[in-house]
């Protein structure tokens, strides 16, 4: 994440509310995923219960992460896997690079994965010859376009159907100028088929997990388009590239937990594929890897066990907080500036990046709580996003003007009398000033405001002014 | 008829002291039709700038002050779902592990009610005398709604006004883009949400948009009255107590004199 434009959020934010082409696209997130999501859930009685559940199996490994990762390691083992720990994401990096080289790798296909996003996996790998190609048609789409996900489930969801077809005319050179890419799915079967040499033309298949299950040793995808089962069982070799908050104990705590993801996620009861890889190839499988190896990432996340942000590790990445979140809806994903956008990535990116960097990103939420009111795994986004908020003050980051403003609001705030006569005079004075109109088109000092809203004028004398007239009347 | 057992103190909050005190009055009328005597102690703000900006020692300062201001009251009532949220939900946060503060923010936060929400599950009002002639359309503040439960009860109460028709918008229950220091912050983002709230409302074609809390209201009302759209705005208080005679949000009052 060497390329993060956090800092950069404002500007990010004001191009995106520009870009109409955007705002088309992101539509479809504030209408159709939340829709689907309240259509499955409410289909389902116990789907808070599961919640519950969810959110307790996660916590009950997080307490035992060290004795669940020893299990799963030891499992692998047995079925013939390895497991690599990388503490960096440059550790990461370098394992799957020279895991790589080691099987002669000229190119590898990718299943979607946000940790490789994460670790910045693909321009590493280019940078050292090899050609990294991604399998998920949103992923692929952003690859063409050099773009980072802009969504952690849809990493394309920012584009419309247009300009995904222009993409694949600019690219696709090979095929005729004048074919029909009207439907979407003539879109689909033409990267089906441009994929479909890749997957054959492979030495390595890279896929993330959404869990390890330390009970078998097993790393398990859920897709929609069977990419990632052609990644990690056609290549000779399977690298599996997942963070340390993954693991789940057990075969029936990931069954717990796949209740809730792909309805929370995209409105289905389940994702098209789930697929279970234990170790590489047996004598007696038919087809599969000659190898298996794990790659197990840190990248700060063991930090996080023992402080204010461990219950962010319970996260399974399903999206459904930037779905539900009205500043995602208005700004997309990009703006953020970082692989992690929405209420998530405002929380866990600071931790990534540093809160010096990103820490617009938990500052930039009206705290409505929407995206706590859907988390599957019940994680106290705004909660969190307010600690990160307590750090930066802590850390005299906060802007100036925040810091000023706030000071002079507190001292009158805590000198309640003061406050009254100081409000008296103020409500009196912009009442005076207000009355024709009954609002003001500018104020000075809320000129954020007034820009595009009226400001209401006072009523006249405040209420405690009023109040106490009328008690001593009484 | 004033009840000792229910001696409400009325958090009035900084924006309807400042901005609407009519919201203010309509609360006291609520609660004193209910039976309940009400006063108003020396106050100024709930401290939710400075929680939501980080500034923990600033927050805790003013919630001691709060806390000792409204000891004496059987219960605190606010017309506001966010500033009661803060009183309830985060005060006890605040003085969390506190040997001196945790229990006096425990039973502050247990007496704490919005005032609907007070209106109807404290105090078990299932009416109001009240009358509005006209289409409305409620709108749900997310810490009401999120944080207090505040949902069922104001349609409930407005369902008894008469002459009111309710009318639901799309998205009743999205942010207005409000969110108190967000809107200074981050104008452009905070602009694009209420623009998206401003049209789900037009759409409902009411007359009146009623929600309760008037961060949210003057948001709202600020986007609609730019937009040149003809909806008055109101807080739920004002309708409930049937004092509407008044100007709306953001109207200048009739000018009697030539």
């Amino acid at each position: 994440m060497s390329h993060a434009t956090s800092p950069r959020f404002k500007d990010n934010a004001r191009a995106a509310l520009a870009d109409a082409e955007l705002q088309n696209a992101l539509k479809f997130v504030e209408v159709n995923f939340v829709a689907r999501r309240r259509e499955v859930a409410d289909k389902l009685p116990e789907f808070d219960a599961l919640r519950d559940s969810a959110r307790d199996i996660k916590n009950h490994t997080l307490a035992h992460l060290d004795l669940y990762l020893e299990a799963y390691e030891a499992k692998v083992l047995a079925a013939g896997g390895h497991v690599h720990y990388a503490e960096t994401a440059e550790d990461a990096r370098r394992i799957i690079l020279d895991l790589c080289k080691s099987f002669g790798a000229k190119t590898v296909t990718k299943g979607k994965s946000m940790v490789a996003e994460e670790i910045g996996l693909n321009d590493h790998l280019e940078a050292n010859g090899i050609a990294p190609i991604e399998t998920d048609l949103g992923e692929y789409i952003i690859q063409l376009r050099h773009e980072m996900p802009s969504h952690i489930i849809a990493p394309a969801v920012h584009l419309t159907k247009a300009q995904i077809e222009a993409d694949f005319r600019r690219v696709h050179t090979h095929l005729p100028a004048d074919r029909n890419l009207v439907e979407p799915t003539s879109l689909l079967a033409e990267a089906r088929a441009v994929l479909r040499e890749k997957f054959l033309a492979a030495d390595v298949g890279i896929t993330g997990a959404n869990f390890l299950i330390a009970e078998t040793g097993t790393s398990v995808i859920v897709t929609n388009e069977g990419n990632g089962d052609l990644t990690q069982t056609l290549p000779k070799a399977h690298i599996v590239l997942a963070s340390i908050e993954k693991l789940v104990p057990t075969l029936e705590d990931m069954s717990q937990l796949m209740r809730v993801l792909a309805r929370s996620a995209t409105g289905q009861e389940m994702s098209v594929y789930t697929t279970l890889s234990t170790g590489p190839r047996r004598p007696v499988d038919p087809d599969g890897p000659s190898d298996y190896h794990v790659v197990i990432l840190d990248n700060g996340r063991s930090s996080m066990l023992g402080g204010d942000f461990r219950d962010m590790l319970r996260c399974i990445r399903c999206g459904a907080c930037m779905n539900h979140c009205p500043v995602y809806h208005a700004v997309g994903g990009h703006a953020y500036g970082s692989v992690y956008p929405g209420p998530m990535g405002a929380v866990l990116t600071p931790s990534l990046i540093g809160i010096d960097q990103a820490g617009h990103l938990p500052n930039a939420s009206t705290f409505c709580g929407r995206c706590e009111e859907v988390c599957p795994v019940r994680i106290p986004l705004p909660r969190m996003m307010r600690s990160w908020r307590e750090r930066e003050f802590e850390r005299h980051l906060s802007p100036l003007t925040v810091r000023t403003g706030l000071g002079l609001w507190g001292f009158f705030v805590r000198r309640p009398r003061l406050y009254g006569l100081a409000t008296a005079l103020m409500a009196r004075l912009l009442a005076l000033i207000g009355r024709r109109h009954g609002r003001f088109g500018w104020l000075p000092l809320a000129s954020g405001w007034t820009r595009s809203r009226d400001f209401p004028a006072p009523e006249g004398a405040t209420f405690q002014a009023q109040w106490k007239a009328r008690s001593t009347k009484r | 008829m004033a009840d000792p057992a229910k001696r409400v103190g009325l958090f009035v909050t900084c924006l309807v002291d400042l901005i609407r005190p009519s919201v203010g009055f309509a609360a006291v009328k609520l609660l004193e039709d209910a039976g309940c005597s009400v006063a108003v102690p020396l106050q100024s703000c709930c401290g939710q700038p400075a929680f939501n900006s980080g500034d923990r020692r600033t927050a805790r300062a003013v919630a001691e002050q709060v806390i000792e201001a409204f000891a004496p009251y059987d219960y605190v009532v606010a017309p506001s779902g966010s500033c009661a949220g803060m009183l309830k939900v985060h005060y006890p946060e605040l003085f969390q592990g506190d040997p001196n503060w945790q229990p006096r923010a425990d039973a502050f936060a247990a007496k704490t009610w919005e005032l609907v929400s007070f209106l109807v599950d404290v105090l078990g009002v299932a009416r109001v005398d009240a009358s509005f002639e006209g289409t409305a359309t409620y709108h749900d503040s997310c810490s009401g709604l999120r944080e207090l439960g505040v949902r069922v009860q104001p349609r409930r109460l407005l369902g008894t006004v008469r002459g009111l028709a309710l009318k639901e918008m799309r998205d009743a229950d999205v942010c207005c883009g409000f969110g108190g220091t967000f809107c200074v912050k981050y104008p452009e983002i905070s602009d694009a949400i209420v623009g998206k709230k401003a049209a789900d409302v037009s759409a409902t074609g009411a007359e009146l948009l009623i929600a309760g809390d008037l961060g949210c209201l003057m948001n709202m009302a600020g986007k609609l009255q730019r937009d040149g759209k003809p909806v008055e705005v109101r807080h739920v208080a004002e309708v409930l107590a049937g004092m509407t005679a008044g100007p709306a949000i953001g109207v200048a009052a009739q000018r009697t004199e030539p």
